[in-house]
């Protein structure tokens, strides 16, 4: 079926469209920018929620746990989870579903696994666009899942209106460990696992340390959740809007689509630009030719690649 | 295009033995394959998680007896939904005299506990039916 087809099915709520639609802009097929475009239109409206954190914090049963409680109110909510793509044989193993499996057969909700395949900072490159298909197909609430590591905390912080750290008792240490940053990048900090010893200990280090973080209009809360007993999960929802209306309030809900487009204006233009130079440097005589020199030695690739960029610059049409 | 199998692997029912399908699934992701481990699950919402997942391959792992009646209603609910293209595969432990009739349903092949990881590779690779699957 062709992608145009998909496109009504989607807006009516069809999960095998939305899903179909997914694949062809996650597998980079010819028709993603043109589906993309297309839809963007009916983008802007979802709340999007990033949480990430450790392995094995329970992010995933927080995210089970909040899902059921939202497609209580009728929520439509959609779901992506992303994990690392093995660097050896390029598959992966994308096990969260298997802690959300009372979500398979609730209506509205939507859950996508994403590998990361090779993308630097961890976070897909295909979730982005993922996170604007559930959107266009009228989810309510988008929610992304990512192991926090690397860059993962800036671009989850690009792409969603909140974004929740997950932690552990005990993790004090870790806690300190955290990447730089990491603590002005959580709009709401979760202690899971929170029956355990240390939770309250956790808390009050979490709480010092964002108090030496320069205030702002929104306080970062910390919220303690049992997610295994399903425990805190309405006060993390009352949070999450709270935060949600301040957004709206403040005028940055607006401002965070405004640079989301952005993003994408910038990051598209890039792959435009490098597939089509890419195809020039396989093909043009000129830049074989240097390429050449440097392979044999005649030339240092510093000059070459600036001669190349250059004339690339030069000739483009 | 860069395109990769993607695989939704599920234990049948109420099985709870779950070591062969988490080992088969780890194999599979080392032959490049994407591989949604679902866990313990019935078939409406195994196809749920197929429809969603946008799966190629849908592997049914069951030690239990309720292979003859749960691997068909997969297949059978895969094709009300739309996704007859889907490969259906089943491993574990299953009576040689109930294989005639669980192909008949459409199962496209069933793998005992003696299976080597590399005849499930070579099979799907082999049969991948949806047009979307990587060759
Ligand atoms: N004791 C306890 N275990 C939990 C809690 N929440 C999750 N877990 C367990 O922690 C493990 C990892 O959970 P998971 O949600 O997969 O973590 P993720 O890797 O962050 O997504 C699983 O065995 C969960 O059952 C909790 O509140 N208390
Ligand atoms: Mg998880």
């Amino acid at each position: 079926m062709s992608w145009t087809e998909l496109l009504p099915a989607l807006r009516a709520g069809d999960p095998l469209a939305l899903s179909r639609l997914i694949s062809r802009v996650e597998n980079q097929g010819s028709e993603k920018v043109q589906i993309m475009k297309t839809v963007f239109a009916w983008t802007g409206k979802a709340y999007i929620v990033g949480l990430t954190g450790p392995p094995g914090a329970g992010k995933s049963t927080i995210t089970n746990g909040l899902v059921e409680l939202l497609a209580e109110k009728g929520l439509k909510v959609g779901v992506v989870c992303v994990d690392p793509s093995s660097p050896f044989s390029g598959g992966a193993f994308l096990g969260d579903r298997i802690r959300m499996t009372s979500l398979d057969a609730k209506p509205g909700v939507f859950i996508r696994s994403l590998a990361s395949r090779g993308s630097l900072g961890g976070l897909s490159a295909a979730a982005k666009d993922v996170v604007q298909l559930l959107d266009a197909a009228g989810k309510d609430v988008v929610l992304i899942e990512t192991v926090g590591m690397g860059q993962v905390g800036d671009e989850i912080k690009k792409l969603a209106d909140t974004t929740v750290l997950v932690t552990v008792p005990g993790l004090g240490d870790g806690i300190q460990t955290f990447k730089a940053g990491i603590m002005e990048i959580a709009d709401i900090f979760i202690v899971n696992k929170a029956e355990r010893e240390g939770a309250d200990e956790t808390v009050r280090d979490l709480e010092m340390m964002l108090s030496e973080v320069e205030p702002k209009k929104w306080r970062p809360r910390v919220l303690k959740t049992c997610a295994l007993r399903k425990e805190g999960l309405e006060e993390l929802w009352e949070s999450l809007q709270e935060h949600r209306r301040l957004l709206e309030q403040s005028g940055q809900w607006m401002a965070q689509r405004r640079n989301r487009a952005n993003t994408i204006l910038l990051e598209n233009s890039k792959e435009h630009v490098l597939e089509k130079f890419q195809r020039e440097l396989e093909k043009d005589e000129l830049l074989l030719g240097m390429r050449r020199r440097v392979d044999e030695g005649s030339l240092d690739p510093y000059t070459a690649a600036l001669f190349i960029s250059e004339y690339f610059l030069a000739n483009r049409t | 295009m860069s395109r990769k199998i993607k695989v939704l692997m599920a234990k049948l029912g109420l099985d709870i033995h779950w070591r062969g399908a988490v080992a088969v699934s780890r194999m599979l992701r080392d032959a490049g394959m994407e591989v949604v481990y679902l866990g313990n699950q019935f078939p409406e919402e195994i196809i749920n998680a197929a429809i969603q997942e946008d799966a190629d391959v849908v592997g049914l792992s069951t030690l239990g007896g309720n292979h003859a009646v749960l691997g068909p209603k997969v297949v059978r609910l895969l094709r009300e939904k739309g996704m007859g293209d889907v490969l259906v595969l089943m491993g574990g432990v299953i009576p040689r005299d109930d294989m005639p009739a669980l192909k008949k349903a459409g199962i496209a092949e069933v793998f005992g506990p003696e299976t080597q990881i590399q005849e499930i590779v070579d099979f799907i690779h082999a049969n991948l039916k949806k047009a979307s699957a990587a060759s």
